[in-house]
């Protein structure tokens, strides 16, 4: 069949199965938003930043699993995508992102909007291509999408150069199978591997799950639940993991590290044994890398082999797709009785895993997470968060049921990731319901979406938790730097003089949330007491399409518990 | 320093040798030495790396290395018997006097003159590595010019 690259490019996309994708047009991108202009199969989404458009795609893929797609222009288009980029490399989220470039023989040239894609992309894409023929494209655009979703996925980089995009290929087929020689991840566990593994399971006293995002890629959610069950294992998710176990359920121990569960924590110092599947021991869990874990000895399954014993000396590495290692392993252990193990972990818990001091004054953040999952849990709502103390809360606090319910920055941290990626989940799942829990602070970074959001009334749910700093670090300023506030007071400026600190400034918070939301047409509510919050919710949840909830919340709560940075986990703050 | 030679083999694309050395470079290791040529199949290159660092370092280099799309495999010669080889050009000062000395040492060594001129004699050498640095150890009094070393090309010396 005769077709110009810019067409193949939509055939492609259409093929992967793509039904959603979010960009923003250019000149050397014209040809490509040309083609897509006829594409009744597929919804593009303008977005109002490119760096949206990769977050976008990115929540996607997180909510459905399948691969997200963003296209940019050149040069500025282009660089915009690669926070977005990054982002989705560090949680191994499947993405291709197509950006348009100068015409081949201005390659090199330094010529208007041309920026080295494939050299920026590189050390934050699982792999990229510059596609100089049109005769490569289908083949490429094949193994992008492959790339992209198997084995340890990841966002993958398409450059094309805008002749590329016009020229035509008289003899286009779009590729059945694929086949390559230098890519070939692994599946199936070692079978020798995960009779070991089973084995020393037998012999642990006093065993423990730890579990990551892996399992939500690989949908190893319910072979997870069966070990557990089976094993009487107390199960701890790291952030990326969370909603790949109940919540609520009484083996779970919530998230583990920094500003992890103590119980969780506990218990790797304690444990005799650690099943990791499909988390990588990030030093946000860890803690001391030396002093993690003692007693314990480690299985590590994992899809990547490059994760094992990378951080920590694992004793039995099972490389291979979380769902089929578990399930194996599933058929080889023997149910485990509770034990006092199991009592020591109930004692730890006492009933509940995190707490904080209520007040009927100030609304206390962590009270609006409580009941956002009350008034939430028993819909199919997905939760979003920017990056900061709010999105700590909210993995405190919010109790998880279901994989791909929760859509966190993990890897990267980035603020401004939660709006657009609720919006991208949103339009992934035939506009569910997604509710961003945002940073006074972050959601200034993507604001511009609102915009996005109003106009196709996708149903985001903002909440904004003001507490009128970027509380994340005014916490470390005030913990470990004397309380010198350099840059974290949202209200601040050089218009400042003395500062008596929160209650006492006269300078206005701006901007005005809730007239900022009316300004792009979104209902906006605000909450200044804790009696009034559970209404505030409800009145933005209840109403239909997209709505902005702010909450004025205590100004300088902290995250609690908090082992410090590069501290052994036994070495728990709980308060100040 | 201890170092360790590792082959590896990749599609022949524009790009697979920045995404080699940037593997390198963002994640701290150091390369001693780095060749790359075409093979038997015109496909694929093959590269032949010498990493500084200690066990811990080159398992994650060779992990590294293997999650690399364009790597096709990667072969740790370590304790396999191999054939290893680099070459070099070296100029050294040369009087008359000194010529016959030169030329004898050179040819303990199975160097070649590559072209005399009037005060320097120019040898290659295609050796062992060590061999090499032993050459170049002794060839050093008499005043070296000018070197280039290849770095090393190594082979397993048989298929399992
Ligand atoms: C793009 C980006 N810039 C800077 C940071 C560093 N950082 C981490 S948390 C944080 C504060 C976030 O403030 P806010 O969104 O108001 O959330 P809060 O901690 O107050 O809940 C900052 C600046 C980051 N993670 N991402
Ligand atoms: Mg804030």
């Amino acid at each position: 069949m005769k077709k110009k690259g810019a067409e193949i490019l939509v055939d492609a996309l259409i093929k992967e199965g793509v039904d959603v994708l979010f960009g923003y047009p250019g000149g050397q991108a014209i040809p490509i938003f040309d083609a897509l202009y006829d594409a009744k199969e597929l919804s593009v989404v303008l977005v109002r930043h490119e760096q949206a458009a990769a977050h976008a795609a990115d929540g996607y893929a997180r909510a459905t699993g399948k691969v997200g797609v963003c296209i940019a222009t050149s040069g500025p288009g282009a660089t915009n995508l690669i926070t977005g980029i990054a982002n989705a490399y560090l949680d191994s989220i499947p993405m291709v992102a197509i950006t348009g470039q100068v015409s081949t023989p201005y390659l090199g040239t330094d010529a208007f909007q041309e920026a080295d894609m494939v050299g920026i992309s590189r050390p934050v894409t699982k792999h990229n291509f510059l596609v100089k023929d049109i005769r490569e494209l289908p083949a490429i655009l094949k193994q992008a999408f492959y790339i992209a979703r198997t084995g340890r996925p990841g966002p993958v980089l398409v450059d094309l150069p805008q002749d590329v995009s016009r020229a035509v290929l008289d003899d286009y087929e779009y590729p059945q199978e694929i086949s390559m020689r230098s890519y070939k991840p692994t599946i199936v566990g070692h079978p020798r591997q995960i009779q070991k593994a089973a084995e020393l399971i037998k012999t642990a006293e006093r065993p423990m799950i730890y579990a990551g995002g892996g399992v939500i890629t690989s949908g190893a959610h319910e072979e997870l639940f069966e070990l557990a069950t089976k094993l009487n294992a107390p199960v701890t998710l790291t952030l990326m993991g969370l909603g790949a176990f109940p919540g609520e359920h009484e083996l779970f121990m919530g998230m583990p590290g920094m500003h992890g569960s103590k119980t969780a924590n506990l218990a790797f110092q304690e444990a005799d044994l650690i099943i990791s599947v499909g988390a990588r021991f990030d030093d946000r869990v860890t803690g001391h890398v030396g002093s993690f874990a003692p007693k314990a000895k480690i299985i590590h399954l994992d899809i990547d082999p490059a994760a094992i014993s990378k951080i920590v000396r694992v004793d039995i590495p099972v490389v291979g797709d979380a769902k089929n290692v578990l399930a194996a392993l599933n058929k080889l252990v023997a149910p485990r009785e509770p034990s006092e193990w199991n009592e020591t972990i109930r004692k730890w818990k006492d009933g509940k895993l995190f707490s904080y001091k209520q007040s009927d004054k100030v609304i206390k953040p962590q009270y609006v997470i409580e009941q956002l999952y009350n008034l939430t849990k028993d819909s199919d709502a997905l939760i979003a968060t920017e990056v900061g103390q709010h999105q700590m809360w909210t993995a405190q606090y919010y109790r998880f049921a279901r994989p791909r319910t929760f859509l966190s920055s993990g890897g990267l941290g980035t603020m401004g990731f939660g709006l657009p990626a609720a919006m991208g989940a949103s339009l992934g799942l035939g506009r569910r319901t997604v509710v961003d829990v945002a940073g006074d602070g972050s959601i200034q970074m993507n604001i511009q979406e609102l915009a996005t959001i109003a106009i196709n009334r996708i149903p985001v749910k903002v909440v904004i938790l003001n507490n009128e700093y970027l509380g994340m670090v005014r916490q470390w300023q005030e913990m470990f730097w004397n309380k010198r506030y350099s840059s974290t007071c949202l209200r601040g400026g050089t218009l400042c003089d003395e500062c008596k600190g929160p209650g006492h400034c006269k300078i206005a918070y701006v901007p005005d949330f809730v007239k900022l939301a009316e300004s792009y047409s979104i209902p906006g509510f605000r909450a200044t007491k804790p009696s009034d919050v559970a209404d505030t919710l409800r009145q933005g949840l209840e109403i239909e399409g997209p709505a902005l909830m702010e909450f004025a919340v205590a100004n300088e709560e902290n995250v609690f518990p908090m082992v410090p940075a590069g501290k052994p986990l036994d070495q728990v703050m709980e308060e100040l | 320093m201890n170092t360790r030679t590792i082959s590896v083999l990749v599609e022949n694309h524009s790009g697979t040798l920045s995404r080699i050395s940037g593997l390198f470079a963002s994640r701290g290791y150091n390369i001693s030495s780095l060749t790359v040529g075409e093979t038997e199949d015109q496909s694929i290159s093959r590269m032949t790396i010498v990493v500084e660092g200690d066990d811990a370092i080159i398992e994650q280099v060779v992990k590294q290395l293997n999650k690399l799309i364009d790597v096709i495999k990667v072969i740790d010669f370590e304790g396999s018997p191999v054939i290893e080889r680099e070459f070099i050009l070296v100029r050294v000062d040369s009087t008359k006097s000194s010529r016959h000395e030169i030329v004898e040492l050179a040819d303990l060594f199975g160097a070649k003159v590559a072209y005399v001129g009037a005060s320097s004699i120019t040898f290659e050498l295609c050796a062992p590595c060590d061999i090499i640095n032993d050459f170049i150890v002794l060839i050093k009094p008499y005043g070296v010019k000018e070197l280039i070393r290849t770095g090393k090309v190594a082979m397993a010396q048989a298929r399992k």
